[in-house]
This record gives C-alpha cells, structure tokens and sequence, in this order.
C-alpha cells in the first residue's frame, strides 16, 4: 500500500467526526445560529468513553456485542472503499460487494440490539430502517454496476479511477445522475433529512436516533463514531465520483478528495436547512426514484458506449 | 470401489426400511434403529463423494437388469457429488434432530416405526436420483422420493390442514414427474435410456424439451409460479423433514435441470433468458410473501423459493455465458449457483430446525405469539441468528461467497469489454438490480423473524416457559451453524472444489473456459474470506477494548426506556407484522395482505379484534380456478368411481386385455 492509500484511510478514521461538526455547523449558519463547536462530536466520543453504562433488564449479549461489530464492519468498509480512489490495483473484483454487504452486517446487528430492548419505538425505528436500506441497495448496486459498465472494470479501485476524464467525455450525463442516486443513497443510508431528522426528539418520528435510545456510555460512543464513519464512507463515494472529472492524481487528488469530503457536509447541511422532512409514505418514492435514475444512467451508458 | 459405496448406501437404506416399518409394535427399537440406520447409509455415500470431489474422478458402474431399456447404472461425477454431499449430510444431521424432535409424538403413544422407514426411502430416493445413470433409475429414486416425502409430509394427518397441504404436494410433484416423463420420451427415443445413450431425436424442436425440463424440475425446485406447494407442505411436514426437503430435496430438481440440460446441447440464449427471468420473479416474490407470513416455518418455506430464485440467476447466468460467448460469465454464473445450492442446503436446515426447537418447545409457529426466546434458549438462539445472517448473505457466512460470485458473474456481463455484447450487460443489470433488492427485502425478513422470535421479552406464556431443546436436538444445529461459519471463511479452499464442478458442467455443455480469467476471479472468494476474517478479529478486539473500559465502571439495569410511559407490557412490543406492514404495503401489488378489523363501537367498546393473513396470489388467482374448472370438467368420470372392488379388478383385467391386444 502506498502512502496515498494509507492517509486516505487515517484521514477517514481522524476527520470522521469532524463532518458531524461541518453538517452541524452548515445548519447552525442557515439557522442564524453560532452553533456547537466544529469539534463538538470529538468531546461526545470522549465524554461518553468515560462514563459508566446503563442497561435494560431486557437485554441480552446481543445487546452489548452489537456496537463493537458495527464498528468493525464499518471500518472494514472504510478500508475497502477509501484507498480505492487513490490507490492503484486496491481491492479485488467485487469488493463493492464487501462494502455493501458489510454495512449489511452492521444494519442487521443495529437493528437486532435495537429489537433486543423490547421497546415498541426502537422496533419501529428499526423497521424503517430496513425498509429504506431494502430500497437504497438496489440504488447503490446498479449505481456501482453502471461504473462498472462505463470503466470495464470490476473492482472499486478500477471502477472509480476508470470512471476519470475519458469517462466523463463519453457518458457524463450517466455518470452525473449516479452520482445524484449515490446523494440520495447516502441521505437514507445515514439517515438524514428528508428520511429521518436526526434533530428531532420525537420518539415516534425518528429512524436511526430511536434505535439506540437505550445504548449508553462506552456503547454509544462506538455507536455514535460508527455512524460518523458511516457518513464519511458515503461521501467518499459520492465525493471520488464529483473529483474525477479533474484528471488529478497523487497527493492533489487525495487533497481534493478530502476536501470533496468536507464540502458533501456543507451539501448534506444546506439540504437538511432547505427542506422539510418528508411523510413516511413519500420517503420511499425518493428512493424508487434514485434507483430509476440508476437505471437511467446504465440505459445512458449503454447507449453511448456501445 | 466408488459405485461399490454408493450400491452399499442405497442397500442400506433399501432393506432398512422395511425392517423399520415392521417395528410398529416396537417403538423404542424404532427410534434408536431408525436415526441409527440413517446415519449409517449416509457415512458410504459421503465418503464416495468426498473421493470423487477430491479427485478420484468420474466412475460408474452398471449391472443387468430384467427391465428393457438399459440396465442398472449407477455412477458419480463431480456435479453428482456436489449435489449428494449436502444431501448426505442433511439427511444424516436432521435424522439425529428428528430423533429428539419425535420423543413429543413417542410421549403421546404414537409409533415412529413408520416415519423412520419414510425418512431412509427418502434419503435413499434423494441418493438415488444424484447417481442414477438411467433415466428409468432417475425417475424410480424421484417417485420413492416424493412418495417418501409425501408421506412424511402426512405425520401429523389427524390435522386436516396436514392433510389439505399434503394432497396438494402430491398433486404438485406429479405434474412435475408427467412433464419429465414426456421428457424422457423425447430422450429415450431411440430405445435405450442409459444417460449415455440419451439424445434428442433429429429435426427436433429442443425447445419443447427445455420446456418440459423446466416446468417438471421446476415443480420440484420451486420456481414462481409453481412454488405453490411449498410454502403448504413444508411447514406441513415434521421439522426435521421440512430441513430435509426445504434444505436437499427440493436441490434435486436443480440437479434435474442441469443435467438434462447438458444433453440437450447447446443452448440457446433464449434458456438463458427464461432461467434468468424466472430466478428473478421468484426471488422478489419469494422473498415478499416471506416478509409478510407470520407463521415462521411457512416464513422460512417462501424463503426457499427465493434461495431456489437466486440459484437460478446464476444458472441463467451461466447458460447466458454460454450462448452469448462471454466465458467469464459463464464460469462465475455456474460457480455461484451452484456453491449456493451448497450454502443453501447448509443455512436453510439449520433454520428449519432452529424453527422446530421453538415449535417443539412453545407448541406454536406464530411469530407474533413469541419473544424472548434468546434467554430461554440460547443455544438455538445463536444458531438461529447465524443461519438468519447467512441467508441474508452476510459475512462473515457462507452465503455471501455464493452471492459475491453471482455479483461478480453478472459484472463479467456488465463489463464484457471485448465484445460489448448488449444483451450481457442487460443481463447483468438485471441480475444486479434484483440480487440487490432480494438482499435488502431478505435483511428485513430476518431481522424481523429472529428478532420477534428471540429478542425482547415473550409476548405469551407459552413463550415465557420455554426451555433449551435437549441434546441430540442442539448438536445438528450447532454443527450446521459452524459449517456456515467455516464455509464463509474458508474462500480459499472453497476455488479448488468449485472449479472442477463447473468445469465439468461447462464441458458438458461443450464449452471450454480459459482456466485464466474465470479463475482469477475465484480469488476474489479468498480476498472476501480475509476480510471476513478481519471484520471477526477488528470486533473481537473493539469488544476486548470496550469490555476493559467498562471492567472499571459502574454499570446498571434498568428497565428499557418507555418514552415515559410508566407501565410497558410485553404486548405492546413492536410485532412482526407492524415491522413488515411499510414494505408489505409498498409491494402490495405483488403480496395481497387481508385484513380483518372489527372497529371498537360505542363508548364503551366490549371488544374488538385484528388479524392479517397473506394468501398466495398465485393459489388464490391462477390454480384455484384453473383446478375447479378442471374438477367440473372431469366429474362426469365419477361414474366409473363407485367403490365396486369386483368391477376395479374387471378395469385392469380389460386394461391388461387391450395391451396384449395392441401388441399381438
């Protein structure tokens, strides 16, 4: 592995929590606020590494074990997905399937903790949970599959270094509209407006906050750094895919890439600011839609490739 | 020294169950002899497919037989192993579950003398129809094995939905067995029907055969929309035998396809096609009828129709390789389906025997009766959540390698960059698009099912009194979790078995691959096991770090939080069917949920009552009407039906007359 490939990857680890802080932040701007501290999430981590916990009667094992392999799944994930844009030869053919199937994992053990407290609102969050991950994987498999188709390549170092300039010239109109199912993919993924409003303290309407409404101290501190990852994984998705009409490489795309990172915050915030949640029964249309437009972009790609 | 194995096998599953059936009025020497013999005939046919696997090659042998048409053939290659190992080793795990499981119906006077006997001549039906090298031997092991499993299927007969959903298997199976014998037919044409010998007539349409195979190994298999049966038989069937038929049987009509699809030659892309299109329906339908069921073992039967749908993706995957000229396609497409028959057999018998041990334990099915069965059961509990990841296709477990290959298959498809044959790619996307969607619907069904049945707290008595299953019960399901285990991390052992059985299938149908490319990609199965094994040890030590912070902390139970609500009971946990109803709704033209609300009235309502219950669409509005119409059209012939045995043997006497006429 080279040098690039490593501090995309420790550059994930580090700044992770720090997008929190930009989506934050973005809000607070929007809202005429000061808001929290950029590195506020970095003090939660801690702060809660450094209590006690409390947990429900009604638990089990899989209540205690179900943060930790959340974690290692998404860092597993991170590591297979972050090299890959800056890192020549990273991966193997299929690895897209490890990053989705990963994060899989990570949902089944979330929502198993979650269904483990016995409490109605947690079942409910989880099953909104699965319910729009159930949608956002075709999105994201047929998004990854039209890269695959645009590059000729079949592992995710190939496909989004194949996807660069030469690329964007023959099916950019494809590409730019996997690129708008990868935003929305990552929306629901990581539950945020218009999915699920991680600000609300409703019990009733939340997704992800309400299914760990019963984890505490050290628990939810990989909880809460996990879903941190999480987002910076989709970004980096969606982010390799807005840098690669730059033609740049080395420390500058890793640069830009980083950076792309950081902005997708300030986008997820300023999406977040400028609409409203919507209803339960609309959420999953957006979705429908997104996997339309990968579609789309595949018929696209076909269509000028061939 | 192979054929010799596999003739001891089937002797003794042969000339055990009569013995057995004799031990009525024995049923102590029934429930040791049974299991007993079962294993026994298992162990020789193991040990000839684990040769033949490990590279003792092809062998066959054939005796003389008084029947025209060839003679007694039997022989194992490497596609016949594949099949006869999960087959084998099924049979034996769930004989040894089914002997704690029956101890219920011993306790209340029943003898499982007979139910024994069943069980081998099923076994041995299964065994026979992989090794058959004579489609008269074929269809002899196929008729014992759906007579067997019919049988089995009928235990519980005192019940009348046993007895409804038993009729409709046998009547399913037999369609089946008229389309293959039509088959066979066209086959055996030319008089003799060793394997060998086996040939389409000339000027043929090969078209008619594909049909014929797939509807009749399809009926077996399950694919939508003749699945109908399964979901009524298998929860029907004593769990031990829904592992068998759910996990095996119903693998032998892949097996079936496959290899009559190799002697129809080579195929055209329009088999393909069918495959394909048929893996995707019945996924996606299998795997919605499933999330809306909240019976678990018919849950678990509509997931077989899924499992059977993404095995056909690969399979159609592969011919689509075939007739469209991209190897690598082919090779991946044939790699996965078949490692998921494998994987399959593996995760879907654990699961129907974790579902028993609840049965068996809280005398109910309904997953919204249950509920904190992890504390009372923890054994079964984690089997049952390892089989529920592995179906899901999740690593660390084995169902993700046979999934990963599929994926990669219709990548190869995708990115077919020599040719850029359009068609491939279409293909690919379509098997994306639906593998995708299938995994997503698959994860909430099972975070469901396992998470109702086992976690929070029980929502019955029944529930809160269950206890762990004893031991001959709690042995198969954790063998069969550690293999789903072991499967997933062993990727790189996993290429060199694979291999030569697609090789071979590929050569059958006259196709060679280029051992470069397609087996490269066999790599990527290693790759997927290391980094399974990373997830593994990146959890085990977060959890190692985590535990020692907390070793110094104070922690504290408290009850869950209620959102303030000062009293929560049990019953107004989240159910199972809340937890599917946005999906089950968003799909609502495909599953039709009914419901039943009778609104509280008054001011002061006495009572009111809710229920939901998902009837198959394909029962309800295509063979319904399709079976009455027939059932009016055919009353007439009740004349001839009157119970007269004299005039009975006057029919076969006149049937027999006419044969010796007609031949004179």
């Amino acid at each position: 592995m080279t040098i690039h490939g490593l501090l995309s990857i420790i550059a994930g680890l580090l700044l992770a929590p720090l997008l929190q802080g930009i989506v934050n932040r973005t809000k607070a701007v929007f809202a005429g606020r000061r808001g929290a501290p950029l590195l506020q999430q970095y003090r939660d981590i801690a702060r809660l590494l450094r209590k006690g916990a409390v947990f429900s009667g009604t638990t089990t094992w899989i209540f205690r074990l179900a943060p930790s392999i959340t974690l290692a799944c998404v860092l597993v994930a991170l590591v297979v997905l972050a090299p890959a844009p800056v890192e020549q030869g990273w991966g193997f053919a299929g690895d897209a399937l490890l990053l989705a199937y990963a994060l899989g994992l990570a949902r089944f053990l979330t929502v198993a903790a979650a269904l483990d407290t016995g409490s109605s609102f947690e079942g409910m969050g989880a099953s909104r949970e699965v319910f729009y991950s159930a949608l956002a994987e075709p999105a994201l498999l047929v998004g990854i599959a039209v890269l695959a188709r645009v590059s000729g390549g079949t592992s995710l170092a190939s496909i989004l270094q194949g996807a660069g300039v030469a690329g964007w010239v023959s099916a950019g109109t494809a590409l730019a509209l996997v690129g708008v199912s990868f935003f929305v993919v990552l929306l629901a993924e990581n539950s945020r407006v218009p999915f699920d409003d991680p600000n609300t303290h409703l019990e009733l309407t939340m997704v992800h906050e309400v299914m760990v409404l019963d984890s505490s101290g050290p628990d939810f501190a990989l909880v809460t750094y996990g879903a941190s990852l999480k987002l910076w994984v989709f970004s980096v998705l969606f982010a390799s895919l807005a840098v690669s009409p730059l033609g740049l490489s080395g420390f500058a795309l890793l640069g830009a890439l980083t950076a792309a990172v950081l902005f997708t915050g300030v986008i997820v915030g300023t999406v977040e600011s400028t609409m409203a949640r919507s209803s339960l029964a609309r959420a999953p249309l957006l979705l429908a839609g997104a996997c339309a437009l990968s579609i789309l972009a595949f018929i696209l790609a076909s269509r000028f490739l061939s | 020294m192979i054929p010799a194995l596999l003739a001891l096998s089937i002797l003794t599953f042969a000339a055990s169950a009569p013995v057995l059936a004799m031990l009525r009025r024995n049923p102590r020497a029934a429930s040791r002899l049974g299991p007993a013999t079962a294993v026994a005939g298992c162990i020789p046919g193991i040990v000839a497919a684990i040769l033949t696997l490990a590279g003792a090659g092809p062998a066959s042998a054939t005796a003389s037989w008084s029947v025209p048409s060839g003679g007694l053939s039997i022989g194992m290659d490497a596609l016949s192993a594949l099949f006869a190992i999960p087959v084998l080793i099924v049979s034996a795990l769930a004989a040894i579950y089914s002997r704690g499981y029956l101890r219920h119906a011993e306790s209340e006077g029943r003898s499982t003398a007979p139910f024994w006997a069943w069980y081998d001549l099923l076994a041995g039906g299964m065994l026979l129809v992989t090794v058959a090298r004579n489609a008269l031997l074929f269809l002899l092991g196929w008729e014992v094995m759906a007579l067997a499993s019919f049988l089995l299927v009928m235990f519980d007969a005192h019940d009348p939905r046993v007895r409804r959903a038993g009729w409709i298997y046998l009547v399913a199976t037999h369609i089946g067995t008229a389309c293959i014998l039509g088959l066979f037919a066209i086959l055996g044409h030319a008089g003799s029907l060793e394997f060998d010998r086996l040939a389409l007539p000339a000027a043929f349409p090969a078209g008619i055969a594909f049909v014929l195979a797939f509807v009749g190994f399809g009926t077996k298999a399950g694919f939508v929309p003749l699945h109908v049966w399964l979901p009524e038989a298998h929860p029907a069937a004593p769990s031990g035998v829904s592992a068998v038929m759910s996990g095996v049987m119903i693998k032998t009509g892949i097996y079936g396809l496959l290899r009559f699809l190799m002697i129809l030659g080579t195929p055209p892309a329009w088999w393909g096609w069918v495959l394909l299109a048929a893996g995707v329906t019945s996924g996606v339908v299998g795997v919605l009828s499933a999330l809306a069921q909240h019976d678990l073992k018919r849950l678990l039967a509509y997931h077989s129709v899924e499992n059977i749908g993404i095995i056909a993706i690969g399979l159609g995957l592969g011919l689509l390789g075939i007739s469209l000229g991209i190897p690598a396609m082919a090779f991946l497409g044939f790699a996965g389906g078949l490692l998921h028959v494998v994987n399959h057999a593996v995760f879907k018998s654990l699961l129907f025997m974790g579902a028993g041990s609840v049965l068996e334990r809280t005398g109910t099915r309904d997953i919204d009766h249950l509920g904190g069965l992890s504390k009372r059961m923890p054994a079964t509990s984690l089997c049952f959540m390892t089989g529920s990841m592995a179906i899901c296709g999740l690593p660390p477990f084995n169902g993700f390698l046979s999934e990963l290959l599929i994926y990669l298959a219709a990548f190869a498809g995708l990115s077919a960059t020599a040719a850029r044959v359009p068609a491939g790619s279409t293909a690919g996307l379509l098997a994306t698009g639906g593998l995708a969607l299938i995994g997503g619907l698959a994860l909430a069904c099972f975070t469901k099912a396992f998470g109702t049945v086992f976690l929070g707290e029980p929502r019955t008595p029944h529930a809160a009194g269950a206890r762990e299953v004893d031991a001959s019960m709690r042995t198969p399901m954790i063998i069969l979790a550690a293999a789903c285990l072991c499967i997933g991390l062993a990727g790189p052992a996993a290429a060199p078995v694979i291999g030569p059985v697609v090789d071979s299938v590929l050569a059958g149908f006259g196709c060679t691959v280029s051992t470069g490319t397609a087996h490269d990609a066999l790599g990527a199965l290693s790759a997927a096991s290391v980094a399974s094994a990373a997830i593994l040890l990146l959890a085990a030590s977060v959890f190692a770090a985590r535990s020692a912070i907390l070793r110094n902390r104070r922690t504290s139970t408290a009850p869950t939080w209620g959102c303030g609500f000062a009293s929560p009971a049990p019953s107004m946990q989240y159910t199972a069917s809340s937890f599917a109803d946005p999906i089950v709704g968003l799909f609502g033209a495909i599953v039709r949920r009914r419901r039943r609300f009778e609104e509280p009235a008054g001011l002061f309502p006495a009572s009111t009552e809710f229920s939901t219950d998902t009837p198959d669409v394909y029962q309800e509005k295509l063979y319904k009407p399709v079976f009455s119409a027939f059932e009016r059209a055919f009353s007439g012939f009740r004349v001839i039906q009157h119970g007269r045995l004299n005039l009975y043997v006057l029919y076969i006497a006149a049937a027999l007359f006419a044969l010796l006429l007609w031949k004179l």
